[in-house]
């Protein structure tokens, strides 16, 4: 079990309004990724359901039942921070087995269930390390361990992957995934990164200034972004968004459209620009072209596209994945 | 505790170490010059590198550890001299050597156990007293409360007052049977006041030397306290720790390093007290508060034995020298990172 159901939480620090008022369920067994830029109130949201920060207003309903003044012990998550926060004197294992030693499990069963998660997790050589010495992939490992020996009904991350390197990132990024798979356990997982984001959700939730922009899946988000915020927020490199006189003859405020939507050639096209950086990154060609009338837009082209600074393009947009947004910033549906 | 960049970090001592090595006083020298050096492995691999950088920075050393060495030296080597002399003050010029007879003297006295009792005492007391009382001020003053800043002071200040001045204030305000704070509160209460100094006079010395040191004793453990991880505190909690597991598995081990440095720092100190009980007790009654350093200063001063005195001096300092000694093997490990 682990449905977890936020009705018109709010926080207030002092005088800031951190969080004005949200509404979202989770369903159990689903990977919820709360995404936005930094000081958006993710890490505070995350907070307030695992019982660390007393919400201003609302409620906080886990499992079918009222949780808002339930202490975090008592909520059934386990949580894994940041800073992973190990506790520095005790071994892997003593870390590991902490939670099921509170909860007064006889020995023989914590044994039993730290050497299991052990095992899962790659861990069974490091049990009796202290945690400095240790890399920051196995810290995280432990940090996971410390979790999942609870069985809780879900599981919190905070930017578990912020501190590791990419490479280690995408690594443990694919094993936390993994655990999600074999453990069907409710995750809740709170990261900056969209690309994190998209890669490891069943459900996004696009965080602005405290505000819920939009919750859907990742491809939902990608295909139709609600606004402005989101279409700007999701997808890499960024989406191209162009106002002016072009998006007034389409009806709109504002035109965007992704950099992979954009075709591109050296002879003829509807716009005419130059190019003013090319990333060439082996599998992609990432273009900043200044085009005529437009204004700077990226460009997604194929890997060996062989182009330069100060080269003259011609890039034609997909009409049919063009967005529109109305000056308020709002997504107008396609049909209208 | 090898040192990263040894030009650098192997010059600045931290205070833990410095305490470390004051304690094992003479042995300290030794130990110092040792763990100065980058370790082995280190010094292999850039021993050619630095070859040249260490016979120069011995070299520049070389002043200072002079002079640090003449300091102690000629005090402790006058010191050792007059502890073989026959030196009486009231009858001067009829010094002779007297072999190990002061020391025999010193050590066959019955007033010396009980001195060694009473400084041993004086420090163990002082010492749990100011540790738990520490930890607990600690965590009282951690708690965001209202006036925060003006309280701390206040906790601090016992430790701006000059030990005579304090120790008065005991003595003639708080322990006096007749005037004292503590006699008008027994007597309200219909009890017969204590005559503190007559009746428990070491644990009144006791009391007031750990009123002066609480609160070096709560400062040290107040940042040891506000340096835990709050997110340690937070996952303690989320993994089902109540107040007394997170105090006893997460707080307690990570003072530990504090508490070391409070204890060794402190028994430093509390081996030589001695104005507190020359202005409450004289040593007295009897020889019931006198400890090792007040019994030197007895055989001196008031008896005027010079050579007596200062076999007791040397007595003291190797006895200081054993406790650091074991102190050092007993919590030494604490401080390493
Ligand atoms: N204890 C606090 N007191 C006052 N303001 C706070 C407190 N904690 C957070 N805030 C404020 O709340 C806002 C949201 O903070 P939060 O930590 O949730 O951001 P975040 O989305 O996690 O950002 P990041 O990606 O940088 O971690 C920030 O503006 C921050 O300044
Ligand atoms: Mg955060």
């Amino acid at each position: 079990m682990g449905s977890i159901s936020l009705q018109k939480v709010s926080k207030v620090f002092g005088e800031a309004k951190v969080i004005p008022s949200i509404d979202l369920d989770i369903n159990n067994g689903e990977f919820v990724v709360f995404v936005g830029p930094s000081g958006c109130g993710k890490s505070t949201l995350l907070r307030l359901i695992a019982g660390l920060e007393d919400v201003s207003g609302g409620k906080v309903v886990i499992d079918g039942k009222d949780a808002t003044d339930a202490a975090p012990s008592e909520r059934g998550l386990a949580m894994v921070f940041q800073s992973y926060a190990l506790y520095p004197h005790m071994s892997v294992r003593n870390n590991i087995a902490f939670p099921l030693k509170m909860a007064g499990m006889p020995k023989e069963e914590i044994d039993k269930k730290v050497s299991d998660a052990a095992r899962v997790l790659n861990l069974t050589d490091y049990l009796e390390r202290k945690p400095r010495q240790l890399s920051g992939g196995q810290r995280q490992r432990v940090a996971i361990g410390r979790a999942i020996v609870r069985q809780p009904s879900a599981f919190l991350f905070d930017e578990p992957l912020s501190n590791l390197d990419a490479a280690l990132r995408v690594n443990m990024r694919l094993e936390i995934s993994e655990l999600h798979q074999q453990l069907k356990t409710t995750m809740i997982y709170v990261t900056h990164d969209q690309v994190e984001a998209m890669t490891m959700a069943d459900k996004i939730v696009v965080l602005n200034r405290g505000n819920i922009e939009q919750v859907g899946s990742p491809l939902e988000l990608y295909r139709s972004p609600r606004n402005l915020f989101v279409a700007g927020f999701i997808g890499s490199p960024k989406m191209n968004l162009i106002s002016g006189d072009y998006a007034r003859a389409q009806n709109a405020a504002t035109i965007g459209i992704r950099p992979e939507h954009v075709s591109l050639s050296t002879s003829d096209g509807d716009w005419r620009g130059t190019v003013t950086v090319a990333e060439h990154l082996g599998s992609d060609t990432f273009l900043h072209v200044n085009a005529d009338g437009v204004g700077p837009i990226t460009v997604r082209a194929g890997g060996e596209f062989g182009v330069k600074h100060g080269d003259t393009v011609f890039i034609t947009p997909d009409k049919s994945r063009m967005h529109r947004f109305d000056d308020k910033g709002l997504a107008i549906p396609a049909a209208a | 505790m090898a040192p990263k960049d040894w030009n650098g970090a192997s010059f600045t001592r931290t205070v833990p170490e410095w305490a470390a090595e004051c304690l094992s006083g003479f042995g300290g020298l030794f130990f110092t010059r040792e763990r100065a050096l980058p370790s082995k492995n280190f010094r292999s691999g850039l021993a050619m590198a630095t070859l040249h950088t260490r016979s120069a920075a011995r070299l520049m050393m070389a002043p200072s550890v002079l002079l640090l060495l003449a300091w102690m030296i000629i005090p402790l080597a006058m010191t050792i001299y007059f502890s073989f002399l026959r030196y009486n003050l009231l009858m001067p010029g009829m010094e002779e050597y007297a072999g190990f007879s002061n020391y025999s003297y010193f050590l066959t006295d019955p007033a010396f156990f009980t001195a060694i009792a009473n400084t041993l005492l004086i420090v163990v007391g002082v010492l749990l007293i100011t540790v738990v009382g520490g930890i607990l001020f600690a965590l009282l003053l951690d708690q965001p409360m209202f006036g925060q800043g003006i309280v701390r002071i206040l906790v601090i200040a016992p430790f701006f007052v000059m030990p005579t001045v304090s120790a008065l204030v005991w003595k003639n305000m708080f322990m006096n049977p007749v005037n004292g704070l503590f006699a008008w509160i027994a007597k309200s209460f219909g009890f017969q006041p204590i005559d503190w100094f007559a009746s428990v006079p070491l644990f009144s010395i006791i009391i007031i030397v750990a009123w002066q040191w609480l609160p070096f004793a709560t400062l040290i453990m107040l940042t040891a306290l506000q340096s835990l991880d709050e997110e340690q505190k937070e996952a303690a909690e989320m993994d089902g720790a109540g107040a007394f597991s997170k105090f006893f598995y997460i707080i307690l081990p990570h003072m530990a390093r504090a508490i070391t440095v409070v204890v060794l720092i402190q028994t430093i100190f509390l081996l030589s007290v001695f104005a507190e009980i020359l202005v409450t007790t004289n040593g007295g009654p009897g020889i019931q508060s006198t400890n090792l350093t007040y019994l030197v200063y007895a055989q001196a001063l008031l008896q005027f034995d010079i050579g007596g005195a200062s076999a007791g001096g040397i007595v003291a300092v190797i006895l200081a020298n054993i406790v650091a000694f074991f102190l050092v093997r007993l919590i030494g490990k604490n401080l390493e990172a």
